[in-house]
């Protein structure tokens, strides 16, 4: 049975009809830390999708949360095996502002980007963990799946420091490899975390 | 008819009411040895006009025949689709070496435009690498491109490795102004010199309501 409304067909042989725009942008999985070491997304495990099909994901992180004062968000990702190692080549720059209006000033930062290394990349500056500091922010990769090409991502983040300092982070960066990227792992610089980190897949 | 469950509203008046989510896929073009990517409103379905506020345009895999730079412009004269808007902009980007070198923040006098119709750089100074596995990947926002009343803003961010020998990944950033307040019907993109080998453009409306 269709289902027809105003003389527009909405609904029709079990779908929506084709005429009615719908979004694109999918929740995939909400996996929320609760003073947790780590929060990993793996295709195929507890109903994540991080595969071919989507062409690009989004993970949106929200209140993230340290257990540790002072420690950044740390991101990796696996290439095949179920270690978090794939080679990245990053750029990491920072704005950053003070409560009291000082040290309002922006720069590229060496110590937080990679050059073709397997170790963890920032996605944050310090997060304080006083009790209403936390980070925000996203992530985009695109072509995860790719076995042609090596992969590329970016992040936006906003930290609150525990000198009370606003700190926007911009790191950027190729996985240089060309195995499809089938997990994501989140971390800290040190020490456990609590937030929610929510996938989403873009859809065609 | 309406539909009602538990005295929610589903779809009245020809029209879901209930949320079926703000990113809509308007169009993907997919470059094989192509000279140029053209989204064309009314054109082979693509929608470009005020029926969303905000268009995306996501950037897959981009792969340079030769050595060159992503581009693109705007056309706001509705038939002959001359890419030529004139456009005041802003250029910088990150770049770090595969070799650890060469970290830093550079702003790009060459790539910025100043009330130029010339296409606008969507990289940062350096061409794409050629090898099999090189390729770049980003996304373009333009807002409210149908106004009349104001010029259009548009901001973006990809990202790519060079050509050089040292593979530097670059983070690019572009954002500026179409000088215009004629309605934006249509999108293109090229390459600098040479054809895209390969790579897709999509490209999604977001939903205001």
């Amino acid at each position: 049975m269709g289902v027809i409304s105003a003389g527009t067909t909405l609904l029709d042989a079990g779908a929506l009809d084709s005429d009615v725009a719908t979004g694109k942008m999918t929740l995939i999985k909400t996996l929320t830390a609760s003073n947790s070491a780590n929060l990993s997304f793996v295709h195929g495990a507890s109903s994540v999708i991080f595969d071919g099909t989507y062409d690009s994901y989004v993970f949106k992180f929200i209140d993230i949360h340290p257990e540790t004062d002072d420690a950044k968000l740390m991101v990796n990702f696996r290439d095949g095996g179920t270690a978090y190692d794939a080679p990245k080549t990053t750029n990491f720059y920072r704005a950053q502002h003070g409560e009291n209006g000082s040290n309002g000033q922006q720069g590229y930062r060496t110590d937080d980007d990679l050059a073709n290394s397997t170790a963890v990349q920032p996605l944050t500056m310090d997060i304080g963990n006083g009790n209403d500091e936390s980070a925000s922010g996203e992530m985009t990769i695109f072509n995860p799946s790719s076995t042609t090409f090596t992969k590329h991502f970016c992040a936006t983040s906003s930290a609150l420091y525990s000198g009370n300092f606003a700190m926007q982070s911009f790191a950027a960066g190729t996985i240089n490899v060309t195995a499809a990227v089938d997990g994501v792992q989140f971390t800290m610089e040190s020490g456990n975390f609590n937030g929610v980190i929510k996938l989403y897949g873009i859809g065609a | 008819m309406a539909i009602i469950s538990n005295a929610t509203t589903i779809l009245d008046a020809g029209a879901f009411s209930a949320s079926l989510g703000s990113m809509v896929h308007i169009k993907t073009l997919t470059a094989s040895s192509s000279g140029t990517l053209s989204f064309v409103n009314g054109a082979s379905s693509v929608v470009l006009d005020d029926t969303y506020p905000i268009y995306k345009f996501l950037l897959f895999n981009i792969h340079p025949g030769g050595s060159s730079e992503l581009t693109f412009n705007a056309s706001d004269d509705g038939s002959s689709h001359a890419y030529d808007i004139t456009k005041t902009t802003t250029h910088h980007y990150t770049v770090h070496g595969e070799s650890g070198g060469s970290g830093n923040q550079y702003y790009v006098q060459a790539e910025d435009l100043a009330q130029s119709t010339a296409f606008q750089h969507l990289m940062g100074g350096t061409q794409i690498g050629t090898a099999n596995s090189d390729s770049h990947s980003g996304e373009l926002t333009i807002f409210n491109p149908s106004s009349t009343t104001f010029m259009k803003h548009f901001t973006s961010r990809t990202q790519y490795i060079s050509s050089s020998s040292q593979k530097y990944q670059y983070d690019a950033y572009q954002a500026g102004y179409f000088n215009t307040t004629a309605a934006l019907t249509a999108f293109q993109f090229k390459m600098n010199s040479g054809n895209m080998d390969t790579g897709k453009i999509k490209l999604y409306g977001i939903k205001d309501s």
